[in-house]
């Protein structure tokens, strides 16, 4: 348990558990949607970032594995009455092999080339699961809302939701804390700064992005199953939303890439600024601008992110912040 | 132990940045002005809390004033049909508010909207009518416009156990997942276009071939799947069958395809920008059809700015300002009568925003005097009992008659109102909407076939 | 068959050249500076409303304002390159494509804070001339007819000015070229500038026929990475003959099946050439 001494490891989890508490302490269903949001940004950064930021391969069909893992789960338990816990682990598995069978093509393609070819997949999915009519097709699937009795009704249905949520997010954290510092973890980055280097280093790169790629592509789906069973609706074109995509490789870079806490805080930032511009008529159409402009700094000016600046500005930092 | 500190120190630090971050939004307990138009209501956290908004108004009776949450689609591309339903709905409220409120018990009881811009967007509209369950705690909820917006809004509503009344929101379906607060104001979409194929028999009974275009969304693919069905029970043959994008500009393809299977007439359609395109691409490319129904589009005055691509489209309608529902129609009908007639809320409305009203003004009005209707008959605005009084409701307003499905699988499901279907004509040389269809309605003859 | 399918590839094929000339700015940024442009798509939208105003307020002949729009276009890019991109030219491409992606953000964002995210049209029409089946409407041939006057002039002056060969030599070898003296970065601010420039004709053009909103240039950006990887990243004239073939796909398909399968098959279409032949079906650079 020596890995529960690392203030890198458990100081991520402790915010996003307090975070989470929170709604739970003051027993309120709206501070309950506004954490809810916050953790299914936090959920997909950090899970991007293992692909992302450990193995810099720019991936910009993240989405696809939500929206394929949501379909799936939706699937089984509106047109298959499955349960919503067995549900969620088709929701992951689905989306990982879809990912392994995936990146064994693509990840052979490097730089611009694989970015291209990844929103090429997430127009592709889009536009095949409209017309594919057993999932709905361009009208979706839509939950009988019955369904929540199983769990003791709507109400009892959305916090058990949020819990699990809670959960997923948590276990994200931890497995993106334990490929960071093992051996697996080290020939991401090692690919990550020179493929070719790395490979003559010994590093096999073809499985290591496999298995990365799967990995990253794992928990989306049951993200994305939660957030669409609170919905109770599903639609292609807000299951493989390529603005989603984006917005997550935003959060990632605003918190800093690679490591574990830069998701954790880009997500939470990014949610809370777009949740508190959403609704303000002023600044709803400058929510965008203010991002951009935001996001353009930090590019331009400090591209490690949050973390990654501080880390390398407060010495004292270093070894709390991973 | 200096290394200890400083964890310690970053761990309050960044827990304090969080929690304030997340703490600065909601308001319900702290700071409750912060909304443009939201009042007394929200004081406390649980969700009934109606005596704290009473302010004493005289001896006895007291004022309650009741928010009602909906989203608009101010802008996106369903803007012209919600800009009109909205108008509806505001002006309904004022109405309410000029006329002091109505009585329920000992209190008078006014409305107040609470209400956001949705885009258009289904995620949008999820967001923030969850916002408006919980934080903003809205009393009663009003459905934005279209059924696609509306489906993503009712599970909601349902969710939070709030009331919902639904207008500009056709679609079938949604009232078939087990619902029991979700109430539609308009004709499902299943009747939609069934007038119209009973229209097409009557004036033309040869003809045999009709196509159906259609827009891929909840809605337009109600409408046609019942449609087509109806149609071929008539012994009509459907020669294309198929659904474009909601965002499609580019009809070329569709016209190609309908030129190519030569029907005589084409039913379809979707909402009001791509049904507009669509018949203005028509008429471009002048492609030869007897007869064209198309959805939501012709209804709205805005159809006439297609000019010589608009003449001789049909549209349903839900209402018309000609259509007559008054006092003595309900009397005859027995059936009790509520709200203005048509003529008052014709001249109010064109007083008020200086336009013609289209039906998805009316639906927007209506929805609001539902509302009030079955708050007065329960005598009460705890949700049940206005459930219960919505169940037992069958009225005739200005907009015509209104009864809901209380059976388990539809509830909600609109079953008293019935459609009307116009035709874009030259009467006097200004384009100009005549009603033809059903014939004891009519004021003009049918143009067919089209030239 | 053929009274559909003829049709079909008309329409199809006069779209595909403003499709062209839309991949061609991409194109032509790729492949000077290995950049792929994120903003295309809101530069395409801005081209659109730049016509519009142009048509409504000032009254002007959306043909002549065409003019207009491709100056502004070109300004517009070169601000773009210094504000955005400069800085990151030579990072990994994740900061030059999120740099881009901001600039999209900043362009959508103000634009629907003018416009709203709601439909506009350009209410112009020039008429239409029936030949056998196939009925022409003009402003479809003049947007062909203008993509290639487009075209025509971009090759002379790539290959026949000293400014042109100045970009190219840049796009062949940076270092090699800075070498000879040739200023680098204003030489890759004017592509820039150039690329944005066909992106707001082709909106532009666009615009004169289709209604449009603040949001429907990503349509087109998304067909203009499917055309540039069918003509070879890199090279203009390809991305033009890979519009004309993405425009007669848009038309042949919808013959054979559901319209709704067209982007299915596009795409992954565009995946699979990309993992077979990434340099694309006629790949060669500028």
């Amino acid at each position: 348990m020596k890995i529960l001494r690392k203030p890198g490891f458990w100081l991520p989890i402790m915010l996003v558990l307090l975070l989470g508490l929170w709604p739970v302490m003051t027993d309120n269903a709206a501070n309950r949607e506004v954490v809810n949001s916050i953790l299914v940004s936090v959920a997909l950064a950090s899970s991007l970032n293992i692909l992302l930021g450990y193995t810099g391969y720019v991936s910009f069909g993240h989405i696809v594995f939500f929206g394929f893992g949501a379909y799936t789960g939706f699937y089984l338990m509106s047109e298959q009455g499955w349960p919503i816990y067995a549900a969620m682990i088709m929701a992951g598995l689905v989306p990982a092999v879809l990912a392994y069978l995936l990146g064994s093509a693509i990840l052979r393609l490097r730089g611009a080339y694989f970015a291209l070819a990844t929103i090429g997949i997430n127009e592709a999915a889009r536009a095949f699961v409209k017309n594919f009519d057993p999932l709905g097709g361009s009208v979706g699937m839509q939950l009988n809302f019955q369904i929540y009795n199983d769990y003791g009704g709507a109400a009892q249905a959305l916090w058990l939701t949020y819990y699990l949520l809670l959960g997923v997010t948590i276990v994200i954290l931890i497995v993106s804390y334990l490929v960071r510092f093992s051996k697996f973890g080290l020939g991401l980055m090692a690919i990550r700064e020179n493929e070719d280097a790395a490979e003559v280093m010994g590093v096999v790169a073809p499985s290591a992005k496999t298995r990365a790629y799967v990995i990253s592509a794992f928990f989306p789906g049951i993200v994305g199953l939660l957030f669409f069973f609170k919905n109770a609706t599903i639609l292609p074109g807000d299951a493989f939303r390529l603005h989603l995509s984006i917005e997550t490789i935003v959060m990632v870079m605003l918190g800093g890439a690679g490591t574990v806490l830069g998701p954790v805080l880009g997500g939470a930032g990014y949610q809370r600024l777009r949740g508190t511009l959403l609704v303000t008529p002023l600044f709803r159409n400058v929510q965008l601008v203010v991002a951009g402009v935001l996001l353009l700094t930090i590019i331009l000016f400090i591209p490690a992110g949050v973390v990654g600046w501080l880390r390398y500005h407060v010495r004292g930092l270093r070894r709390v912040l991973e | 132990m200096k290394k200890l500190l400083w964890k310690l120190f970053i761990v309050l630090a960044l827990t304090s940045i969080i929690i304030t971050a997340c703490a600065q939004t909601p308001t319900q307990t702290e700071a409750p002005a912060e909304e443009p138009i939201e009042e007394p209501m929200e004081e406390g956290e649980q969700a009934e809390e109606m005596e704290e908004a009473e302010v004493p108004a005289g001896e006895d009776m007291t004022a309650t004033t009741l928010t009602l949450g909906y989203t608009a689609s101010l802008t996106g591309r369903l803007n012209v049909s919600s800009g009109r339903q909205d108008n509806g709905l505001q002006l309904y409220i004022q109405d309410l508010q000029d006329a002091g409120g109505f009585e329920v018990g000992n209190e008078v009881v006014t409305f107040e909207p609470l209400f956001y811009d949705d885009e258009s967007t289904n995620e949008r509209v999820q967001e923030l009518y969850t916002r408006l369950a919980t934080e903003d705690n809205a009393d009663f909820l009003i459905s934005p416009y279209s059924s696609g917006l509306t489906g993503a809004a009712a599970v909601i509503a349902e969710q939070y156990g709030k009331v919902m009344i639904t207008t500009g929101a056709a679609s079938d379906s949604t009232y078939k997942l087990g619902y029991t607060g979700v109430y539609q104001a308009y004709t499902p979409a299943s009747r939609y276009l069934a007038g119209a194929v009973d229209h097409l028999k009557a004036l033309d009974p040869d003809l045999t071939q009709v196509a159906f275009v259609h827009e891929n969304d909840q809605f337009s693919t109600d409408v046609v799947t019942a449609a087509k069905d109806y149609a071929e029970s008539l012994g009509y043959e459907v020669v294309l069958f198929e659904g474009y994008d909601s965002e499609t500009t580019d009809f070329g393809p569709f016209i190609n395809k309908i030129e190519a299977a030569a029907p005589q007439a084409l039913l379809g359609g979707g909402h009001f920008q791509d049904g507009s395109t669509f018949a203005r691409q028509l008429y471009e490319k002048g492609v030869d059809l007897a007869y064209v129904a198309l959805l939501v589009a012709p209804p709205e005055p805005d159809f006439a700015e297609l000019g010589e691509a608009a003449f001789g489209i049909v549209g349903p309608s839900q209402w018309e300002p000609l259509a007559e529902f008054t006092p003595e129609s309900a009397a005859e009908a027995g059936l009790e009568w509520f709200g203005p007639t048509g003529d008052e809320f014709v001249e109010r409305y064109v007083a008020a925003y200086d336009e013609e009203p289209s039906y998805h003004s009316a639906g927007g009005y209506v929805a609001g005097l539902i509302l009030q209707k079955a708050i007065m008959d329960a005598g009460s605005y705890d949700p049940e009992a206005v459930k219960d009084a919505l169940d037992a409701m069958d009225i005739l307003t200005f907009y015509g008659r209104i009864k809901f499905d209380t059976s388990a699988e539809s509830h909600g499901l609109q079953i008293g109102h019935s459609m009307i279907y116009i035709q874009w004509q030259r009467p006097s040389g200004e384009l100009e909407k005549e009603v033809v269809w059903p014939p004891e309605g009519a004021t003009a003859e049918t143009i067919y076939p089209l030239p | 068959m053929f009274d559909i399918l003829i049709p079909s590839l008309v329409d199809g094929l006069l779209l595909g050249f403003v499709y062209g000339i839309a991949a061609m700015g991409l194109s032509l940024i790729w492949g000077v500076m290995n950049v792929i442009n994120l903003a295309h798509g809101p530069i395409i939208a801005l081209g659109m409303f730049g016509i519009y105003l142009a048509f409504t307020i000032l009254g002007l002949n959306p043909y002549l304002a065409l003019v207009l729009v491709a100056f502004a276009g070109l300004v517009l890019g070169i601000l773009i390159y210094y504000v955005a991109v400069n800085r990151v030219i030579d990072a990994p491409h994740l900061s030059s494509l999120l740099a881009t992606f901001s600039v999209n953000m900043i362009i959508i964002g103000i634009g629907t804070a003018i416009f709203t995210v709601s439909p506009y049209n350009v209410d112009f029409t020039l008429g239409a001339v029936d030949i056998g089946p196939i009925r022409l409407l003009w402003t479809r041939v003049a947007a062909a007819l203008a993509a290639v006057i487009v075209t025509g002039l971009l090759y002379l002056f790539l290959f026949r000015t000293r400014t042109g060969k100045n970009i190219r030599a840049v796009a062949n070898n940076r270092t090699a070229a800075e070498l000879m003296g040739i200023p680098s970065s204003r030489v890759l601010a004017l592509s820039f500038g150039i690329g944005t420039m066909l992106a707001a004709i082709a909106g532009g053009l666009i615009a004169t026929f289709f209604p449009f909103t603040i949001l429907a240039g990503g349509g087109y950006e998304l067909r203009s990475f499917v055309i540039v990887v069918l003509g070879g990243l890199g090279n203009p004239l390809g991305a033009l003959v890979g519009g004309l073939i993405l425009g007669s796909l848009e038309g042949i398909i919808p013959v054979f099946m559901q319209t709704s399968w067209v982007p299915v098959i596009e795409f992954v279409l565009f995946v699979f050439i990309i993992l077979v032949r990434p340099s694309g079906l006629l790949g060669s650079r500028v």
